[in-house]
């Protein structure tokens, strides 16, 4: 590789080399004190900024969700528990090609387009990288199973057990215990700051029943944790902690077996029956038929579930006994009548001779009785054992719409019993005011004498007659229907008659009721105890306009509902039960053995003695290990 | 050109060395080899951190290293005047290597960049032309007088230009900036007129958002909007660069301590062990332990420039200088990006970095600038 030409300078090429050796060296230590400038920059005068940072990587709080606390019933029976959900859930950083692996799952278990769509939308809003996205709730043992089993060919899935409020007994106490579902955005904007911050870890929140009336009782203080994660979202140890203040458990009133007798005892037929202790106004028993189950709603009730519940004519999401409201018929009569003895308008020996119906000076309007030829020579006892329905448009009319309207407000008759649940109805009691602001209309005297009989305007709940009722049998001692804890004491006074006397007297001729020539007769054969009561049917006069049914089911809508009052043991009550049957017809023989067999229930122990149990004591039980849920019973016994 | 062959080969008394004899026989510069090794000591102690104290990380690092050293070895027995004559011929099969890449190559992660040799493996042209690029340049340079005419110039540039651009099609942008700045690197020693430089400045300056707007890639537009603005999308590509800047700010003048780097134990660093290793090694040694590391660059640079000072002819100095420039660009590249000064582009910490081919390639430059300075003549001055 001779090249003969040119003659390099070598001393001029060395010399320019040099130069430029010493700009290069210029060059590295310019650009080395860049980069050390920028390390100043970052590790000594933004290092705060940065160590921050660093610890907000690796260092969470998080919230501690405080356990809900458990419902019993007055014997320790658990109605409402907290259990173990698995759900499926997909780190997504982990699952390589998401689409195939749905499609695997698809295969395995059930997955309909809602958890999809549920699973896209959570998929996209904002999240740390590696936290896993649920996609499935509700698991089935099985499809853990299966799960499992092909875990190793599904990278990224992940199965996680978190507690959700359980009913064991499921559509028994649905409309009295309520449900919880998930917390969502507007329950925590009616929050105060203060109570959003003790409901940062909460998933669940009482919705209705005893649920949301004791939701501040039940749900506990949030705790919180201090945890180093990695950038996976794993927690590797924990910092600090506080431990969240679990919710306290709550002990009803109710009691498992009065329940259970009542509900079993309506069976198929739609209504309602509330029984309350009027010795201290426990609510015995709490049923509205139909019901629903509870536990489809904990985690978010499927479309097809809820729309069967919408849908059904029998309406079973309706609480009947807090805000069904219906005429009260007859069963208003024994109130009515002390309401006419007090008053003076009318007294035991006053008589009246009934033709079968009622009619107003100057008026030809007849207003029948139930009964077409009349019961004859009938008094005040008479009137109420027979149901006499001419005897109380005399006396209602005497005693005129303003009295009757104040008598029977005292029986919390027009107004919320003041039950611990919320969305009661007040039904209606209805005054000659109460007309004109609702209705625009004066009152007119044939007002009066239908609402002499519990018809007309005069609505009521099953819940405020089972509690007129026990204000009855308590001879006037003001009640509040209570199902869970100690209650603010009574704002209403006592009802004090003139004659005291008249609440045993009335009570007699209610117990005439259940005795040969009674109404409800058929209720007392065989009782062990003597049973004051009054029968009623409430006539119905339309249904439902939205609602289409066919003609046989359009004739059994539109039988009358029938209806009961009674308590027990008449001369010292310990129960007082209101029962309501939809379209039942007749008081005496539809409602009248319902409320005997709850009754039975509550009075009679194990060997079917008498044996009334004490009143309730608000201190704790334990909750019976495997003994039967009637046999919890035995512990009232001393 | 073999004007000076009757000069006598000069005995051992190259500075300071251990062992003078041993080491000139061996063709080996034990400055240069004890800098390396302490680099590579301190690379391998931050990688067993990096790695989550992983060993096996480690042992597969020291496999490389060794088969590095040997190319080294084997490189610095070779004289220069080999390598000289051996440069087009490299150069040329190069130049071929890569237009079959682009028609045959291997595609990972998105690029063409790999050879399958059928029963040997495969490899990347790319990293031949690390070494063969400048050293082209830098015998074209020494065919002719300098500081070059023009056409030189033209001539040079086509000849870093073309590889340069055949890499940049696999798309590889990072190797091929780097490929294209090691033969700049020869120009410009080589004595490119100052007017030149500053028209090239202007021009790259200019056509820097040309390129942006109509010659870059998404994924390549992407780097730099990230870099412009890493918390535009702090979850998504921002991430790395806001994770490798918390570790390193969070680190420092002292450093978490070794193996307590919260940012890279707890995976929050992506890509620890690889081109973000100084990220690690900054939040666990802080500011004195990456003082520390570039002292031991600069000693490892300004023995190198000490080579290639010494170096007796053009091919030698020239060549020289660039092997010892694009290590500290690589360096430079390298920290820049990671302390978020530069777009990030896939260039690993020299022997620091736990990486393939790279480390090999480094070394065996080394070599060749062992090579250069243990095959010196006496010359009398």
């Amino acid at each position: 590789m001779r090249r003969p030409l040119t003659l390099k300078d070598h001393h001029h090429e060395q010399r320019i080399f040099s130069v430029r050796l010493v700009v290069g060296v210029i060059l590295v230590l310019l650009l080395t004190s860049v980069l050390v400038g920028r390390m100043i920059w970052l590790q000594v005068i933004e290092h705060n900024r940065y160590t921050t940072l660093s610890d907000n990587n690796r260092v969470q709080t998080q919230a501690v969700a405080p356990p809900r606390g458990l419902i019993t019933d007055r014997h320790g029976e658990i109605l409402a528990d907290n259990r173990p959900d698995f759900s499926l859930e997909v780190i997504i950083e982990q699952a390589g090609d998401l689409d195939q692996l749905l499609l695997e799952l698809g295969k395995l278990i059930e997955l309909d387009e809602g958890d999809r769509e549920r699973f896209e939308k959570r998929r996209r809003t904002a999240r740390r990288p590696w936290e896993p996205v649920p996609l499935r709730g509700r698991l089935t043992e099985e499809e853990i199973a299966r799960l499992v089993v092909n875990q190793h060919r599904l990278a990224g899935i992940r199965i996680s057990a978190d507690p959700i409020r359980h009913y064991p007994h499921g559509i028994l106490f649905s409309h009295v215990l309520g449900y919880v579902n998930r917390i969502n955005v507007q329950d925590l904007d009616a929050m105060t700051l203060d109570q959003q911050r003790n409901y940062a870890g909460t998933h669940f929140y009482g919705r209705s029943g005893i649920e949301r009336f004791y939701e501040d009782t039940l749900h506990g203080e949030v705790g919180y944790r201090q945890v180093e994660t990695n950038a996976r979202g794993r927690i590797l140890r924990v910092l600090e902690e506080q431990a969240p203040v679990p919710g306290q458990p709550l002990r009803l009133r109710l009691s498992m077996r009065v329940q259970q007798a009542a509900y079993d005892a309506l069976g198929e037929r739609r209504g309602a029956v509330v029984a309350i202790d009027p010795r201290d106004g426990s609510v015995l028993a709490f049923v509205s038929r139909p019901g629903f189950n509870p536990n489809l709603f904990v985690t978010g009730i499927s479309y097809k579930d809820y729309s069967a519940y919408r849908n059904d004519h029998d309406n079973p999401l309706f609480n009947r006994a807090l805000q069904g409201r219906y005429p009260p018929g007859s069963t208003i009569k024994p109130m009515y009548g002390l309401a006419g003895l007090d008053a003076g308008v009318t007294n035991w020996e006053r008589t009246i001779f009934d033709p079968g119906y009622y009619q107003l000076e100057n008026d030809p309007h007849r207003y029948r009785d139930w009964k077409r030829w009349g019961h004859g020579r009938v008094d005040l006892r008479d009137a109420v054992v027979q149901s006499c329905d001419t005897y109380f448009y005399d006396m209602g009319f005497k005693l005129g719409i303003e009295r009757m309207h104040r008598y029977m407000n005292q029986f919390s008759l027009g107004q919320p019993t003041g039950i611990d649940l919320y969305n009661e109805s007040s039904g209606i009691m209805p005054s000659k005011q109460w007309k004109k602001a609702a209705r625009g209309r004066p009152w007119f005297h044939g007002d009066t004498i239908n609402a002499s009989i519990g018809q007309g305007f005069v609505l009521a709940t099953p819940l405020q007659l089972a509690n007129a009722t026990a204000i009855m049998a308590s001879h006037g001692k003001q009640i509040i229907p209570t199902l869970a804890g100690e209650r603010q004491p009574v704002e209403r006074t006592d009802i004090v008659l003139n004659d005291q006397d008249n609440w045993e007297k009335m009570t007699e001729a209610m117990v005439g009721v259940t005795e040969l020539g009674g109404t409800a007769r058929a209720m007392a054969s065989g009782a062990k105890y003597e049973i004051a009561a009054k029968s009623g049917t409430a006539q119905v006069f339309s249904v439902g306009q939205d609602e289409t049914y066919n003609e046989d089911e359009l004739a059994e809508r539109l039988l009358d509902h029938a209806l009961l009052v009674s308590f027990a043991p008449a001369e010292k009550p310990a129960i007082a039960v209101a029962v309501l049957v939809e379209n039942g017809r007749h008081g005496g023989s539809t409602a009248g053995p319902v409320a005997r067999q709850v009754m039975d229930a509550w009075l009679l122990d194990q060997q079917g003695e008498l044996n009334v149990p004490p009143v309730f004591a608000n201190t704790p039980v334990t909750p019976p290990s495997n003994a039967p849920a009637d046999g919890a019973d035995n512990e009232d016994r001393p | 050109m073999s004007q000076r062959e009757f000069i006598r080969q000069m005995p051992g008394q190259t500075g300071a060395s251990l062992s003078p004899g041993l080491a000139l026989r061996l063709h080996l510069d034990p400055p240069l080899l004890v800098g390396l090794l302490l680099l590579m000591f301190g690379g391998l102690s931050v990688l067993y951190s990096a790695g989550g104290e992983s060993m096996d990380l480690v042992v597969r690092q020291c496999i490389r290293f060794g088969a590095g050293l040997t190319v080294l070895f084997l490189l610095a027995q070779i004289p220069p005047r080999s390598y000289r004559f051996w440069a087009p011929v490299i150069y040329s099969i190069g130049l071929v290597l890569l237009v079959l890449v682009l028609v045959i190559g291997t595609e990972a992660k998105g690029a063409q960049r790999w050879l399958s040799i059928p029963g040997a493996g495969r490899f990347q042209p790319a990293e031949v032309m690390k070494l063969a690029v400048p050293a082209m340049v830098a015998w074209y340079f020494s065919e002719r007088t300098l500081p070059p005419k023009l056409t030189d110039v033209i001539a040079a540039l086509l000849l870093l230009g073309v590889p340069a651009m055949l890499i940049g099609l696999q798309p590889d942008l990072g190797t091929a900036i780097l490929i294209a700045a090691s033969g700049l690197v020869v120009l410009f020693m080589a004595g490119l007129s100052w007017r030149l430089i500053a028209v090239a400045v202007i021009i790259v300056v200019t056509a820097a958002p040309l390129m942006y707007f109509f010659v870059m890639h998404d994924y390549q537009r992407n780097r730099v909007d990230t870099f412009l603005n890493p918390e535009a999308d702090p979850r998504g590509t921002g991430w790395n660069i806001i994770q490798s800047k918390t570790a390193i700010g969070s680190g420092g003048v002292n450093g978490k301590g070794w193996l307590d780097g919260t940012q890279s134990r707890l995976d929050f660093l992506p890509e620890s062990s690889t081109d973000f290793i100084l990220a690690v090694l900054s939040e666990e040694f802080g500011l004195v332990g990456v003082v520390i590391l570039l002292m031991m660059y600069l000693v490892i640079v300004g023995r190198g420039f000490f080579i290639s000072w010494q170096a007796q002819d053009t091919f030698a100095r020239l060549l020289a200088a660039s092997l010892v420039m694009t290590f500290f660009i690589y360096v430079f590249v390298n920290i820049g990006m990671v302390s978020g000064l530069l777009p990030v582009v896939g260039v690993p910490l020299p022997l620091i970095s736990y990486g393939g081919t790279s480390v090999v390639t480094l070394l065996a430059s080394f070599g060749m600038l062992m090579s250069i300075h243990t095959h010196r003549r006496l010359m009398s001055y």
